[in-house]
C-alpha cells in the first residue's frame, strides 16, 4: 500500500517565474510529513507536483525527478491520470461534487473509473466513511446532497472520497484552514488513524498542527518575494521544533520571523 | 483569467511516440491505461470538431453564397454597385444593382440607431444607477422581453397600429421641415409605410440588444472609480460622468454596432412595414423601397431559375459581408468587455 | 445617494457651506434622473403596446373551439372556422429538430472553448461565434438554400428550415453554455482529477451536471428565439393549409408562415387568424421564457 516518495533536484516554474528551487527530500511510507513555511514560499506548489496536479496550470513546468517507490512519475510512459489514482489529494476548501449525494460523492472516483458492482460500491462507501470518522454522522443521509453537510463534515467527506480509490499516498493542502477548531481536531485525529495505512504529506500554516500530527517536518522559506522558495531543512518533527539545525527555522518556529 | 487552470488534458501532457506498439508493455502501477487515453482523445476531438464546425459554417456561408452569386453577376447587364433597380424577370437579360437597396438599408438602419441609441443609454443608466436595487433586475428583464417578441409581430404592429399613430408626426415633419432632404416628399403616395415608419419599428427591435450590452458594461465600472468620484463629493450624475461613461463608452458603442447589425439584417418586419416603390430612392426618410433582407424575402417564392436566384443571393452576400464587418468592429471596439 | 452628504451622521448638524451643492449641480442631477427614467418608460411603452394589441386582437381567435385542434384544410379564406394546430405542429417540430442538432454541437463547442481551447484556433472559434450571432436569419436561410437546395438538389422541406435555425441557435447555446461552464469552480475539476478521473469524464460527469440547469435555461431561451423566425420558412419551405407530419418532405405550415400568408387574405377572417396566430406564438414563446427563468433558479453551482 503505502509508498515512499523521493524528490531529487526538483525545480518548479510557472512560465518564466522560478517558484521553487532545488528541493531534495524523502517521504517514508506510513508516516506523516508536514510542510511549513511562510505563505508564498511554494509549499502548495511542491505538493501539487507530487501528483502532477501542477500540470493543470498553464505554463507550469517541473525539472528534476520525483520518484514513487523508485519509479519516476514524470516518466513519459507514465500517465498523469494513473499517477493521481495512486496519489490522492485533499484541498483547502471542502468541495463535494454539488450534483451528487453523500454516497455518490464517496464512490465517485470508483464509479467514474468504471466500477459498476453495486455491492462493492456500497462496501467501499461504508468503509471509507468509517475510515474518515464520518459514518455515524451520515449513515442515515447517504442519499442527501453532499453539499448539505457542515464544513467539517464536508472536508471529511472529501477525505473519504479520496481514500475510496485506495491511493498509496494522500496529499493534503491546508485541509483545516477553512474549518472551526472542533472540526480541525476531528481531522487531526483522522490523520493519526490514516497514517497506519497511508503515506501522508500535509501542508499547514499552523505550526502546532504540524507538531501534533507529523512525524517529519520540512521548513520552506524564501529570501524575498519574487525569489524562488526553497527547502531550508527537513527532519524529525521533534528535532525541528526543539533543536533545528538552521537559524532560519529556529526564527520561524519561535515566531521571530519577519 | 490569468490564473485559470490550464485546459490541457492531464493525459495529453506526455503524449509522444510512446503510444506506438513497438514499445514494451509498461509495468503495472502508474503506467497509462489505453482505454482512458482513447476516451480522452475521442472526446477532445469531438468537442474541438464542434468548435471547428462553427468556423467552417461561417466560411461555408461566404463560399456557397459566392459560388451561387458569381454566374448571375457575370450575366448581369447592369452595374451591380450603381444600378438602382433589380430586374430579374427575364433570366436572359438580368439587370440588377444594389444602389437603392443599399441606400434604403442604410437609411432605415441608421435612422433606427439614431432613435435607439439615446433611449438605450438612458435605460442602461437607469437600470445600473437609478432604479431601486430590488427592481433593477425585473426592470432589466422587461426590457429584455422586447427581444422575445417575434419580428413578424413587430411588423404587423408596425404597419397596422404604429404607422397610423405616428402619421401625424410624419406629416408635421414633412410640412414644416420638408426643406431638409431627409423630410422631403418621398417616392410613396403616402407618409405611412416609409423608411421613417420602418426605422421607428427597427429602433424598438434593436433597443434590447443595445441596452443589454451597454447595461452590462456600465455595471462593470470598477468600484474604486465610483468611490473615488463619490469621495470628491460628486452627485449621482457627476459620478456617471466621471466614472461610468468613460469606462462604458466603448461598450455602448459596441452595443450600438451590434444593434446596427441587427437592423441591417432584419427581414420580415421591414418587408411588412416599408412599402415597395416603383420610383427610385431620393434620400428622404419618407421614401419606400426594399432593404437587402426584405428584397430577398420578397422574391423567395420565385427562387426557381438559377440565374435570377443567384442575383438575390449576390444581394445576400453583400448583406453577409456588411453584417460581418459591423459585428467584427463591435467586437474589436468592445475589447474584452462584451460577450455576445 | 442623490447627494454627497447623506451618510455623514457624525458631522455637525449645521453643514459647512462648502458641503452644500450649488443650484446648477443639483439641477443637472435632477434633470438626469428625470431623463433616464423617461427613457425607461419610453422603452416599456412599445412592449406593453404590442402585447396589448396582440392579446386584444388575438383573443377572439384562440378561444374558438376549433383553434387548437383543427387545421385550415378546406376552410375558405373568408370563413372564421378552422384552427392552427398544423402550424403549431410545424413550429414545434422545426424547433425540435433544430434543437436536437444544435445542442450537442453547441455544448461541444462550448466545452472546447472553456476546457480545451488555447491559441489561435480557439480565438478564431470564439470570434466566429460572435460573427454567427450577427448573421441575419435571411442570410442563414439563403445559405441553406444555396448549399442544400441549389447545389445538392434537396427538396424544400421543414428539415431545411431546421438546418437554418441550427445556425441561429448555435451562438446562443454556445455563449450560454460557455458562461455556465466558466461558473463551475476549478476546485471541482481539480478534485476530480485528484481522484484519478480522466479529464473527459470529469467534464461529462462532474462539470456538465453542475452546469446543467443553466445550460438548459440557455437552450430554452434559444428555442424561444428561433420559434418566431420567419425568414427561413419563407425561403425554405412552402406553406400548407393542412397538417403535414413529415419534416423531410412537402409543404408545412408554421405560425409565422401562416401569419405571412394570411397577410395576403383581404377578408376579415385573414386578420382574425393573423392576430390569433400571433397570440398563439407569443403564448408558446412565453411558456419557454418562463420555463427558462424558473429553471435558472435551480443552480447546482457552489458559491
Ligand atoms: N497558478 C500560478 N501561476 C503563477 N504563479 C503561481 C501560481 N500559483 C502559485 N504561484 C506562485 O508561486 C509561489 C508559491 O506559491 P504557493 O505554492 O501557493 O505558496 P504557499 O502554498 O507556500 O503559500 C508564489 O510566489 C505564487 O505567487
Ligand atoms: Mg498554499
Amino acid at each position: 500500500m503505502a509508498k515512499r516518495i523521493d524528490l531529487k533536484d526538483v525545480d518548479i516554474y510557472y512560465g518564466a517565474f522560478h517558484a521553487v528551487q532545488n528541493v531534495n527530500l524523502t517521504v517514508t511510507p506510513r508516516s506523516v510529513t508536514a510542510f511549513i513555511g511562510p505563505s508564498g514560499c511554494g509549499k502548495s506548489t511542491v505538493l501539487r507536483t507530487l501528483n502532477r496536479m501542477h500540470e493543470e496550470i498553464a505554463g507550469a513546468r517541473v525539472d528534476g525527478e520525483i520518484l514513487l517507490d523508485g519509479e519516476n512519475i514524470y516518466d513519459r510512459n507514465t500517465d498523469a491520470v494513473a499517477v493521481r489514482r495512486t496519489i490522492g489529494m485533499v484541498f483547502q476548501m471542502p468541495n463535494p461534487f454539488p450534483t451528487m449525494s453523500v454516497r455518490d460523492n464517496v464512490v465517485a472516483g470508483l464509479k467514474l473509473q468504471g466500477v459498476r458492482d453495486r455491492k462493492k460500491l456500497d462496501e467501499v462507501c461504508e468503509a471509507s466513511l468509517r475510515a474518515a470518522n464520518l459514518w455515524k454522522e451520515v449513515k442515515d443521509r447517504l442519499d442527501k446532497p453532499g453539499g448539505g453537510l457542515s464544513g467539517g463534515q464536508q472536508q471529511r467527506l472529501c477525505i473519504a472520497r479520496a481514500i475510496a480509490v485506495e491511493p498509496d499516498v494522500l496529499l493534503m493542502d491546508e485541509p483545516c484552514s477553512a474549518l472551526d477548531p472542533i472540526s480541525t481536531l476531528a481531522i487531526e485525529d483522522l490523520i493519526a488513524d490514516l497514517k497506519t495505512e497511508y503515506t501522508i504529506v500535509i501542508v499547514t500554516h499552523n505550526m502546532q498542527q504540524a507538531a501534533r500530527v507529523s512525524d517529519q517536518t520540512g521548513f520552506f522559506n524564501l529570501e524575498a518575494t519574487g525569489k524562488p522558495g526553497h527547502l531550508v531543512e527537513i527532519d524529525d518533527t521533534e528535532k525541528i521544533f526543539s533543536n533545528p539545525t538552521q537559524q532560519a527555522t529556529e526564527d520561524y518556529i519561535s515566531g521571530r520571523f519577519g | 483569467m490569468s490564473e485559470r487552470i490550464d485546459q490541457r488534458a492531464p493525459s495529453e501532457t506526455d503524449s509522444g511516440p510512446a503510444s506506438s506498439p513497438g514499445v514494451p508493455a509498461p509495468p503495472p502501477g502508474t503506467r497509462r491505461r489505453p482505454s482512458s487515453r482513447r476516451g480522452e482523445t475521442i472526446f477532445r476531438s469531438l468537442t474541438t470538431g464542434s468548435g471547428v464546425l462553427v468556423v467552417a459554417a461561417i466560411a461555408a456561408i461566404g463560399v456557397f453564397l459566392l459560388i451561387q452569386a458569381v454566374p448571375s453577376l457575370l450575366a448581369n447587364q447592369a452595374d451591380f454597385l450603381t444600378f438602382p433597380s433589380f430586374n430579374t424577370g427575364d433570366p436572359d437579360n438580368l439587370a440588377f444593382g444594389i444602389r437603392d437597396i443599399f441606400l434604403v438599408t442604410m437609411f432605415s438602419s441608421v435612422f433606427a440607431l439614431v432613435l435607439a441609441m439615446p433611449i438605450a443609454l438612458g435605460v442602461a443608466l437607469f437600470l445600473t444607477n437609478y432604479a431601486p436595487r430590488a427592481l433593477a433586475r425585473p426592470f432589466a428583464y422587461i426590457v429584455d422581453l422586447l427581444a422575445a417578441v417575434p419580428s413578424i409581430i413587430y411588423g404587423l404592429w408596425g404597419i397596422l397600429v404604429l404607422a397610423p399613430a405616428i402619421l401625424p408626426i410624419a406629416e408635421w415633419l414633412n410640412a414644416n421641415l420638408g426643406w431638409i432632404f431627409l423630410f422631403a416628399d418621398g417616392n410613396l403616395p403616402v407618409l405611412s409605410g416609409t423608411i421613417f415608419t420602418g426605422g421607428v419599428v427597427l429602433a424598438v427591435m434593436i433597443l434590447p440588444i443595445v441596452t443589454a450590452v451597454t447595461r452590462e458594461v456600465f455595471a462593470q465600472t470598477p468600484r474604486f472609480q465610483i468611490e473615488a468620484a463619490k469621495a470628491l463629493g460628486a452627485t449621482r450624475w457627476e459620478v456617471i460622468k466621471m466614472a461610468t461613461l468613460p469606462y462604458g463608452r466603448s461598450g455602448y458603442i459596441a452595443g450600438s454596432m451590434l444593434g446596427l447589425g441587427r437592423a441591417l439584417g432584419e427581414t420580415i418586419a421591414v418587408l411588412i412595414v416599408i412599402r415597395a416603390s416603383t420610383s427610385p430612392m431620393g434620400f428622404s426618410l419618407f421614401d419606400g423601397g426594399y432593404t437587402f433582407a426584405s428584397l430577398i424575402a420578397s422574391a423567395a417564392s420565385e427562387f426557381s431559375q438559377p440565374l435570377p436566384t443567384g442575383a438575390y443571393i449576390s444581394a445576400g452576400l453583400v448583406l453577409f459581408v456588411l453584417t460581418f464587418i459591423v459585428n467584427a468592429l463591435a467586437r474589436l471596439i468592445a475589447g474584452g468587455k462584451v460577450n455576445g | 445617494m442623490a447627494t454627497a452628504t447623506d451618510s455623514d451622521l457624525d458631522r455637525p448638524a449645521a453643514e459647512p457651506s462648502t458641503r452644500t451643492i450649488s443650484a446648477s449641480r443639483r439641477f443637472k442631477d435632477r434633470a438626469s434622473t428625470v431623463l433616464v427614467t423617461l427613457a425607461f418608460l419610453i422603452a416599456v411603452v412599445p412592449l406593453i403596446w404590442v402585447l396589448v394589441t396582440v392579446v386584444a386582437r388575438g383573443a377572439p381567435a384562440i378561444v374558438s373551439a376549433t383553434w387548437w385542434g383543427n387545421s385550415l384544410s378546406g376552410i375558405l379564406p373568408e370563413s372564421f372556422g378552422g384552427g392552427v394546430y398544423h402550424a403549431i405542429y410545424g413550429t414545434l417540430i422545426q424547433a425540435l429538430i433544430a434543437t436536437l442538432i444544435a445542442v450537442p454541437i453547441g455544448i461541444g463547442a462550448a466545452i472546447y472553448l472553456v476546457e480545451y481551447g488555447r491559441g489561435p484556433l480557439a480565438r478564431t472559434t470564439s470570434f466566429m461565434v460572435d460573427i454567427l450571432a450577427g448573421v441575419p436569419s435571411i442570410v442563414a436561410a439563403l445559405f441553406i438554400f444555396a448549399a442544400f437546395i441549389s447545389i445538392l438538389g434537396a427538396p424544400q422541406s421543414a428539415f431545411m428550415v431546421s438546418l437554418a435555425l441550427v445556425l441561429l441557435m448555435l451562438p446562443v447555446v454556445i455563449r450560454n453554455t460557455e458562461e455556465m461552464l466558466r461558473l463551475v469552480p476549478d476546485r471541482l475539476r481539480e478534485s476530480a482529477y485528484a481522484l484519478g478521473i480522466p479529464k473527459w469524464k470529469t467534464i461529462l460527469r462532474i462539470v456538465l451536471p453542475t452546469a446543467f440547469s443553466g445550460t438548459v435555461t440557455g437552450v430554452m431561451l434559444a428555442i424561444a428565439r428561433i420559434m418566431g423566425e420567419t425568414a427561413p420558412v419563407l425561403v425554405l419551405v412552402g406553406y400548407s393549409r393542412a397538417i403535414n407530419y413529415d419534416p423531410f418532405g412537402g409543404n408545412m405550415a408554421s405560425l409565422p408562415l401562416l401569419m405571412y400568408s394570411e397577410l395576403a387574405n383581404p377578408e376579415a377572417a385573414g386578420s382574425y387568424r393573423i392576430w390569433g396566430a400571433a397570440l398563439t406564438l407569443i403564448i408558446i414563446i412565453m411558456i419557454f421564457q418562463v420555463g427558462a427563468s424558473l429553471l435558472s433558479r435551480y443552480s447546482a453551482i457552489p458559491k
